[in-house]
């Protein structure tokens, strides 16, 4: 799907991470700015982090009006995907319910739909009969442990192709130049003139990476790592306010389709949705601490199960088929860190917590904007890395802790 | 999941305690500059290797405690240390 090219001691912008994030800025660079000295490095293979095991949910019904506005933005580049890439992603515009069991959820759903309605989104309370009407194996009766009081109902909202997305990506990079070079770690990151003592930090200049294969000299260099994202930021001197947690998923033997829609319950820490195939996928919420260990654990399916079954009793004796896990950046408002930072040349596209999947094409749309022009562009304004010191977060913890 | 030795009861799972994060002390609120005081509230170390941590034994002797682990093997490498919720010894 793409050339398997040498690796070169210079480009004009080296982004680190070949996840969908990396390489959709990659995409964007030569298809919107002709910006096409570019290499995409990572140290395993394309895909390989978060974009190749996240459960492939998109949707733009958040709770702030930035994060409404960005996400927004990207469903409308997920819609004309497979046309603009040229690959089937397998968009299924189904539609993403996030049940209420409590009181204090619906309000909080109440909130969402008119701050969405606001923006122009088709987002909307429904009640508990709707919601047997749309997805009948759910158990809406007032007698069970956690009674379905209503949803927030997004008919916009879906899932896609997470293979699909990555491909399309790195193969549309590719023919316009792009270089994408996969089993090429970086080490360090070269910068001069910093504030820190070995010349990294505030302040600092970027001029390279220095890889597994070698140094790279480059005026630009992207952190579009996710989970290792600190890692990355530490060896400019940058410190960023992430902390790196696993997130589980897992599917069963796939079955006829009975499932039309996503469901997402966050006071039982679950969701679901069914694929083409007919298999049931389950996330849930990120392990209960920070580690790069991707081990799964028994806690996580038992949990999970018991969470489904109370939804749906019905599917009782399926079986599981395999769980994963992936790392995620964890921030502390649940929004992602985007654009400049303290040490010139050296962005950053991190933060994306257990969310980033649906944000892959907007993201990579508006950092190449942010470096081809040197300007932050107006829909990631509201993410820069200063708004921690600044005291000015976003606060999007309230539609972005379960539902992905 | 993750077998965490309390020093009040012994080896307890992940899921009975409450993760409170990265260990570091509490700047004095009435000292600190603003910028000082977020950057505790905020910036993480976040290192894939040996972190420093505070655990709440939240369904045991409901105590604070201090561990050091290495977060790329899970392993944690000495023994727990009593402390204050804010990360100072006990
Ligand atoms: C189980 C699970 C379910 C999820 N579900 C959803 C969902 O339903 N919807 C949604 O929107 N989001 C979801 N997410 C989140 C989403 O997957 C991520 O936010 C997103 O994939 C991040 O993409 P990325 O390109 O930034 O990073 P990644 O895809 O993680 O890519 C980062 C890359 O950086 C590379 N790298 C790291 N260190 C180095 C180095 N030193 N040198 C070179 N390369 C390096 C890695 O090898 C990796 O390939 C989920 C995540 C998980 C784990
Ligand atoms: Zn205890």
């Amino acid at each position: 799907m793409w050339r398997d090219v040498p690796l070169r001691t210079s480009y004009d912008v080296v982004i680190v991470g070949g996840g969908v994030h990396g390489l959709a800025c990659a995409y964007y660079l030569a298809t919107n700015h002709g910006i096409t000295d570019v290499a995409v490095l990572d140290k395993g293979y394309l895909g390989g982090g978060g974009s190749g095991r996240n459960t492939a949910i998109v949707r733009s019904n958040y709770l702030t009006p930035e994060g409404v506005a960005f996400y927004d933005r990207s469903l409308a580049l997920y819609n004309t995907m497979a046309v603009d890439l040229n690959i089937n992603v397998m968009f299924s515009r189904r539609g993403h319910m996030t049940l209420a069991h409590t009181d204090s959820a619906l309000r909080t759903m109440r909130w969402r739909a008119e701050v969405n309605k606001l923006q122009d989104i088709d987002s909307d309370v429904i009640g508990p009969d709707e919601v047997k009407r749309l997805a009948p194996s759910l158990d809406v009766s007032p007698g069970a442990r956690y009674p379905i009081l209503g949803a927030l109902h997004h008919p916009p909202g879906g899932i896609v192709r997470h293979d699909a997305v990555v491909w399309g990506y790195a193969r549309g990079a590719d023919h316009r130049g792009v270089e994408l070079h996969q089993k090429t770690e970086v080490l360090d990151i070269l910068v001069e003139g910093g504030d820190g003592p070995d010349g990294k930090g505030p302040g600092g200049t970027v001029t390279g990476v220095r890889t597994s294969r070698g140094d790279i000299s480059a005026p630009i260099v992207v952190n579009c790592t996710a989970g290792w994202a600190t890692l990355i930021s530490d060896m400019a001197g940058v410190a960023l306010p992430i902390s790196t947690r696993p997130l589980q998923a897992a599917v069963t033997e796939p079955v006829k389709v009975f499932l039309p829609t996503v469901v997402v319950s966050g006071s039982l820490h679950v969701y679901v949705s069914q694929t083409d195939r007919g298999e049931l996928v389950f996330g849930a919420s990120v392990d209960p601490f920070n580690t790069y260990n991707i081990r799964g654990s028994l806690e996580f399916t038992e949990e999970l199960a018991g969470h489904v079954l109370e939804l749906m009793p019905s599917i009782s004796r399926m079986r599981l088929l395999r769980q994963w896990s992936g790392l995620c950046d964890m921030t502390p408002d649940y929004s992602p860190i985007m654009g400049f930072t303290p040490v010139d040349g050296f962005l950053c596209d991190v933060g994306w917590g257990t969310y980033g999947f649906k944000a892959g094409p907007v993201s990579g749309e508006q950092m190449a904007e942010a470096i081809a022009t040197g300007r932050t562009p107006k829909l990631i304004e509201p993410f820069p890395l200063s708004r921690f010191a600044a005291g000015d977060l976003v606060g999007e913890k309230g539609a972005a802790a379960v539902g992905h | 999941m993750l077998l965490v030795p309390c020093p009040h009861c012994g080896p307890r799972n992940a899921a009975d305690m409450r993760y409170v994060g990265e260990s570091h002390r509490r700047p004095d609120p009435n000292a600190v500059t603003i910028e000082a005081w977020r950057e505790h509230l905020y910036m993480q170390r976040n290192p894939a290797g040996l972190l420093r941590e505070t655990w709440y034994c939240r369904a045991g002797c409901r105590r604070y405690f201090v561990l050091e682990r290495d977060t790329a093997t899970n392993q944690f490498v000495d023994s727990p240390t009593g402390v204050d919720k804010l990360g100072g010894k006990a």
